[in-house]
């Protein structure tokens, strides 16, 4: 007999035997799974982010289709889209969550907070900040060795090399919350996106009295009290010589903004403030008086 | 043959250019910053407030946890404030500031002498009850509270007292002036915690590099007839206390185990020396002898000095920084920490001060790792550093923490002998941090 039928007969017999076990272990151990877990499932980013808190789209899908209810489920990458359609699929009403993003509450740049020490151990915010309080001597503040940058699976930070500090990609970050637990120094905070993009936060950690703040950095929250003074809406709250504001309350009106002595206060996607132009107009009014 | 731990260790340069230079006694400066952190565990809880008159040795804080020690004043003055200072590392922490007053008053009933007593009347309760109040702690440089040590858990027998008079460290020569110069208080000291040990021998184990110590302990020890002075050959880290005790007694410590379970505690002579203070004259732990050293300092010196004073007091006694100064450390160089700035006040744990130039503190950029084992070989604790450092970089927490990460005692032997200069230790000690982490947040 020829060879190559010898063989085609031997490997299709092992085939045969091979698709026979295959057979009887399907059937034999077969698990029931609930379909709606796998149809959850695709309609997830796919990521595995954990922003929700599991360790993957998979495990949230299971997560959701065992409690059979949306309550604190949610997935940030996906968005209100995908939980509306998770919703559809459940049969249950989906929370509306405001779009939000992860701001950076520091501003210590290499020109505001300026280093002092040469650190050459390794790039670890971790490691860092057991060891020491940082090169710009501010023990609260930004370390700049980037483990939010290493732990974002969107592509959604990265280091500016000219201030130091890492930038967040609006359109890219999902507010999954990562960078969030990556932080030693819990700068990092999920805040509402705001209307148009527009935000309103105290850049600064610093807990210390004002004059130990200022020592470091000219752009440290002193605590004041200047801006809780000028806020009408109860949003601005001060603990531990840290102003701290409140996104749900703050309606935008950017009048602390102006009245913060160290400029802490950071407005974001705002337009340019008229408020120059007005005092330019009524200086010129005042100058056409005055002649 | 001269004794030594079998498994890994280094062989860094000596260096110690401080070593022949007397204790002097250092004038005190106008303000000492006294920190209430300055032993391992919970901070000490103060008792005196903004204008407060204390009298030197007067207890001004008290360690309430289970785990902390007392501080006294280390001078007479007043009180000028109750702050935050900042520490070594660059965090603040609170302090009590006190203005000194040029005329020195003690506190009653300190016998400050220079007498040798060496009846010891008090019992050993008492002994562990005067060394508590005396707030002290171990002068090695962990600063661990003393009265904890020397308390022996229920079921476990104290065998040997081992003190320890290795220094291995480079630059360090604090230890090594002490033995020369209080060398019977010593002998006193080890008497007294071995009368609170109930144990029957003690043993001294100093490196080779030290020959006149040997000799002269070695002599003194003829009047005493159960402490031996043990020759060690000179061998990095010969100062661990595993390392210790292994090396004197030939008992190998069980991970994650203290030294009581071999039968052994271990105590620095600086200690010995603090606990004759505190026992025979009731004199609490304010002072301690610093080696101020650097290889461009002018006049690289030890000094008995008080604590709390700022160390850039005592490198203007040893001849001012020098210009081309880019690193301080407290401590040695091998397991030092790198200080922020001079103006740190001198804490209880801190047994020199060391000033590095450039060339020496920089450190070369890395390489790939080669796989040459060189740091597996040089590892006293017989782990694999290389290994260690691709988990953690990894995070791969779990498996770090099987391959016994946490008995690492940060010695940098690993880090020291790499050809590649890879900063093994650094990944190291962050894995250890994450991994006792881990370990805590399954504990509750």
């Amino acid at each position: 007999m020829e060879p190559i039928i010898i063989a085609f007969l031997v490997l299709s017999l092992i085939a045969a035997i091979f698709a026979a076990i295959i057979y009887f272990v399907d059937k034999q151990f077969h698990v029931d799974e609930d379909p709606r877990i796998d149809l959850i499932a695709d309609k997830l980013p796919g990521a595995n982010c954990g922003g929700c808190g599991y360790a993957g789209c998979r495990n949230f899908a299971e997560a959701i289709v065992k409690n059979n209810s949306l309550d604190n489920l949610f997935c940030a990458p996906g968005g209100n889209k995908t939980m509306a359609e998770i919703a559809q699929l459940m049969n249950l009403e989906a929370e509306e969550k405001k779009p939000q993003v992860a701001v950076i509450r520091c501003n210590g740049t290499n020109e505001n907070c300026p280093p002092k020490h040469d650190y050459n151990g390794i790039e670890s915010c971790g490691f860092a900040n057991f060891l020491f309080a940082g090169d710009g001597g501010c023990a609260y503040g930004c370390l700049g060795l980037g483990d939010c940058v290493a732990t974002c699976k969107f592509d959604a930070m990265y280091m500016d090399p000219i201030t130091g500090l890492p930038v967040v990609i609006e359109d890219n970050c999902t507010a999954c919350g990562n960078c969030v637990k990556a932080c030693p120094r819990n700068i990092i905070e999920i805040r509402n996106k705001g209307p148009k993009n527009r935000r309103i936060y105290v850049a600064c950690m610093n807990k210390e009295k004002g004059v130990y703040a200022k020592v470091n950095c000219s752009v440290a929250c002193i605590g004041c009290n200047a801006c809780v003074k000028e806020c009408k809406f109860d949003a601005i709250k001060i603990e531990s010589f840290l102003a701290y504001i409140d996104y749900q309350k703050c309606t935008l009106c950017r009048k602390c903004v102006p009245v913060c002595p160290t400029n802490c206060i950071v407005e974001v996607n705002f337009p340019i403030k008229k408020k120059a132009n007005i005092d330019l107009a009524n200086d010129s009014n005042q100058n056409i008086e005055n002649n | 043959m001269l004794k030594t731990f079998p498994r890994g260790g280094v062989h860094p340069d000596d260096c110690k250019i401080s070593a022949n230079s007397p204790i002097k006694v250092a004038p005190l400066p106008n303000k000492v910053y006294v920190m209430l952190n300055q032993s391992a565990g919970a901070p000490a809880i103060t008792l005196v407030k903004k204008g407060d008159h204390v009298k030197t040795g007067q207890l001004i804080a008290k360690g309430e946890a289970f785990i902390s020690a007392n501080i006294h004043s280390p001078v007479t003055g007043i009180v000028d404030k109750i702050d935050q200072i900042t520490d070594a590392t660059g965090y603040k922490h609170q302090s009590i500031v006190i203005n000194v007053e040029s005329q020195e008053i003690w506190e009653d009933g300190i016998d400050t002498t220079n007498d040798l007593l060496t009846d010891i009347k008090a019992t050993p309760q008492e002994i562990i009850e005067k060394i508590k109040n005396a707030g002290i702690v171990g002068l090695g440089g962990a600063a661990f509270p003393t009265h904890v040590k020397l308390t022996i858990p229920q079921g476990k027998v104290a065998e040997y007292l081992l003190i320890n008079g290795a220094e291995c460290e480079p630059y360090l020569t604090c230890d090594h002036r002490l033995m020369l110069e209080k060398s019977e208080e010593i002998m006193v000291g080890i008497t007294i915690i071995m009368k609170a040990l109930s144990v029957k021998k003690a043993f001294i184990g100093i490196e080779n590099n030290k020959p006149d110590a040997i000799k002269q302990l070695t002599s003194l020890s003829q009047n005493y007839s159960n402490i031996e002075v043990v020759s060690l050959k000179k061998k990095y880290p010969q100062g661990a206390e595993k390392q210790l005790i292994k090396a004197i007694t030939g008992r190998e410590v069980p991970s994650g185990k203290l030294p009581i379970e071999v039968g052994c505690v271990v105590q620095n002579v600086a200690t010995a020396k603090a606990i004759y203070d505190a026992v025979q004259k009731n004199k609490p732990l304010i002072e301690r002898v610093v080696t101020i050293t650097g290889p461009n300092l002018s006049n690289p010196s030890n000094f008995l000095t008080r604590i709390g004073v700022p160390i850039n007091h005592l490198i203007e006694l040893a001849g001012g920084l020098p210009e081309d100064t880019a690193k301080l450390i407290s401590g040695g160089p091998m397991m030092g920490k790198a200080l922020s700035n001079t103006n740190i006040p001198l804490t209880k744990g801190m047994g020199g001060i060391l000033l590095l130039p450039e060339k020496l503190s920089k450190r070369l950029d890395p390489y790939p790792c080669i796989r040459c084992g060189r740091c597996a070989h040089a590892c006293p604790m017989g782990l694999e550093p290389f290994y260690l450092e691709k988990l953690i970089i990894k995070e791969r927490w779990e498996e770090a923490e099987k391959h016994w990460i946490m008995d690492c005692m940060e010695c940098g032997s690993c880090q020291y002998t790499c050809p590649a200069k890879r900063p093994l230790l650094d990944y190291i000690r962050l894995g250890k941090n994450k991994v006792s982490a881990i370990i805590r947040s399954r504990k509750n």
